[in-house]
């Protein structure tokens, strides 16, 4: 479990989180959606410990980790997968290296069944013969699940996906979205997806949070936020221009 | 509360401290990226790492050095010669040509043209690793990014800014050799047997600490720049630049400290 208590964050004089709370259950797919900007990507920095609340508390599986530093955060986060809004693949390295590193790096796997490992990650995301490439021999799309399978190879308990699909035709963000249903269901893990994809999201979320002006001003499953009197909420759904602007 | 506004005759001090909390601020920040370095440097050693970083930092300025280095000592053994001949001197040409390389020209342009090559690459890389949030990557696989990235460097630059410096001292004595004994006449026997006389173990380490100290200085600012760099392309090239420059002016100030005390 994922728990978030009052979680406060500013730039300079910009408030970007005001006072968020959300319990994220263990082994469901929560969505966070909200406009552009609306601090999203802000608070899954919190969640995965690359930013700092001014105030208030991330507590997971009751470890307070926004108070945690070095060794004990580390810990922590090799419980994580975190796929990257770009993919964040490190452009120096193959594909199969990529995939590789933590599995080398991280949980330090023997040669035979690092390179089995990675094959079968590769091929669960649909990838099979894709190793020896670059990243930037490579599309969007098939970065991105590049990028999946690197965080998925060493079975994480969580994973954090960074707006997985931006960028990529209606096509591949279905292709996308059911690809972490489809490893969602095999490995069970708990995911935690930021996206604005509306309405692809409904139909692979257990739980959807809506993040409006730093707060969470609306959670539940999907046909409780499709049916919510929230006039925000309504309009972000059906897209509806914001004629404050 | 808002901020009330100052009175016009305080502005100036405003500005002032608000300036002088930003340099400390940064160069807090610079010195503990540096000691954050140094504790990387313990093990697991990232042997892969290292060996990557001297070929990127060493290997790749090999021509560049043989090249500034040729020319520096033809410059050198054609200005002093037309010196020294003035004052019937011009036997001194070869430890005259070899102390100017060994003790200061030799680290310093090497140094310097290290930082044009290899330093701005490093510095961009890094910044591009940290645009496209790779080196948030490694963080979130609880791995360190300065024991991955900048510790690698740190020693790197420690291993090939002396070799860089040894090879341009050679290839410049040689380019001196050129002009003093095949150009202009003057007996190879005097230009080698003079400096073997005049040149010894106390000015050829001067060039070492100082081409040492330089390794880590470059690897240092180039590191750090990289790694605190603004948003996108601008300020990868911002970052690219400041390095640079940070890092010659640096590479010029320590040059006359350490002068001054391995004199």
């Amino acid at each position: 479990m994922i728990k978030v208590e009052g979680l406060t964050k500013s730039f300079g004089r910009q408030q970007v989180l005001r006072e968020l709370s959300l319990e994220i259950a263990t082994g469901t797919i929560t969505i966070v959606i909200g406009r552009s900007g609306g601090g999203k990507s802000v608070f899954l920095k919190h969640l995965i410990g690359l930013m700092r609340p001014d105030t208030g508390r991330i507590t997971v599986d009751g470890v307070e980790i926004s108070r945690l530093r070095g060794r004990a955060l580390d810990d922590i986060r090799r419980t994580y997968g975190v796929v990257f809004q770009g993919g964040a693949l490190f452009d120096s390295m193959s594909c199969f290296e990529n995939v590789a590193f933590p599995l080398r790096e991280k949980v330090r796997t023997p040669r035979d069944e690092l390179v089995k490992r990675v094959e079968a990650a590769l091929a669960q995301v649909g990838l099979e013969g894709v190793g020896p490439k670059y990243p930037a021999e490579i599309s969007g799309g098939m970065r991105k699940r590049v990028a999946i399978a690197r965080a998925l190879v060493t079975e994480p308990e969580i994973v954090f996906f960074d707006e997985p699909t931006t960028g990529l035709d209606p096509v591949l963000v279905n292709t996308i979205h059911h690809l972490i249903l489809d490893l969602h269901r095999r490995f069970r893990f708990t995911a935690v997806v930021v996206s604005h994809e509306i309405p692809e999201i409904f139909e692979i979320a257990d739980t959807v949070a809506m993040l409006h002006e730093g707060r969470i001003v609306e959670v539940g499953p999907p046909s409780m936020i499709q049916g919510s009197t929230n006039p925000v909420v309504q309009r972000f759904i059906k897209g509806e221009a914001d004629t404050s602007l | 509360m808002p901020d009330r506004p100052l009175a016009p005759a305080l502005r100036p001090f405003d500005a002032v401290g608000g300036w002088t909390i930003a340099v400390v601020d940064s160069l807090g920040r610079f010195g503990t990226f540096f000691a954050e370095a140094l504790a990387a440097l313990t093990p697991p050693f990232k042997f892969r790492a290292f060996v990557d970083r001297i070929h990127f930092i060493g290997y790749n300025s090999l021509l560049i050095i043989f090249l500034t280095g040729a020319f520096t000592g033809m410059v050198l053994g054609l200005q002093i010669y037309l010196t020294l001949v003035r004052f019937g001197s011009e036997a001194f040409l070869g430890p005259a040509v070899a102390l100017s390389l060994i003790r200061e020209l030799g680290p310093v342009l090497a140094a310097l043209m290290v930082t044009g090559r290899a330093g701005s690459a490093l510095t961009a890389e890094l910044g591009i690793m940290r645009i496209t949030e790779q080196i948030d990557a490694l963080t979130v696989m609880a791995l360190s990014p300065m024991r991955y990235l900048v510790a690698p460097s740190i020693l790197a630059g420690l291993v090939t800014f002396p070799l860089m410096t040894a090879l341009f001292d050679v290839v410049g004595i040689f380019g001196g050799y050129l002009v003093g004994v095949k150009l202009l006449g003057l007996s190879e026997g005097t230009y080698f047997g003079e400096m073997q006389t005049f040149v010894d173990i106390g000015d050829i380490m001067v060039g070492f600490w100082k081409s040492l100290s330089f390794g880590v200085i470059v690897t240092w600012v180039c590191t750090y720049k990289g790694f605190n760099v603004g948003h996108g392309a601008e300020g990868v090239a911002r970052a690219t630049t400041q390095a640079v420059v940070l890092s010659s002016v640096l590479i010029l100030v320590w040059d006359y400290f350490m002068g001054s005390i391995l004199q």
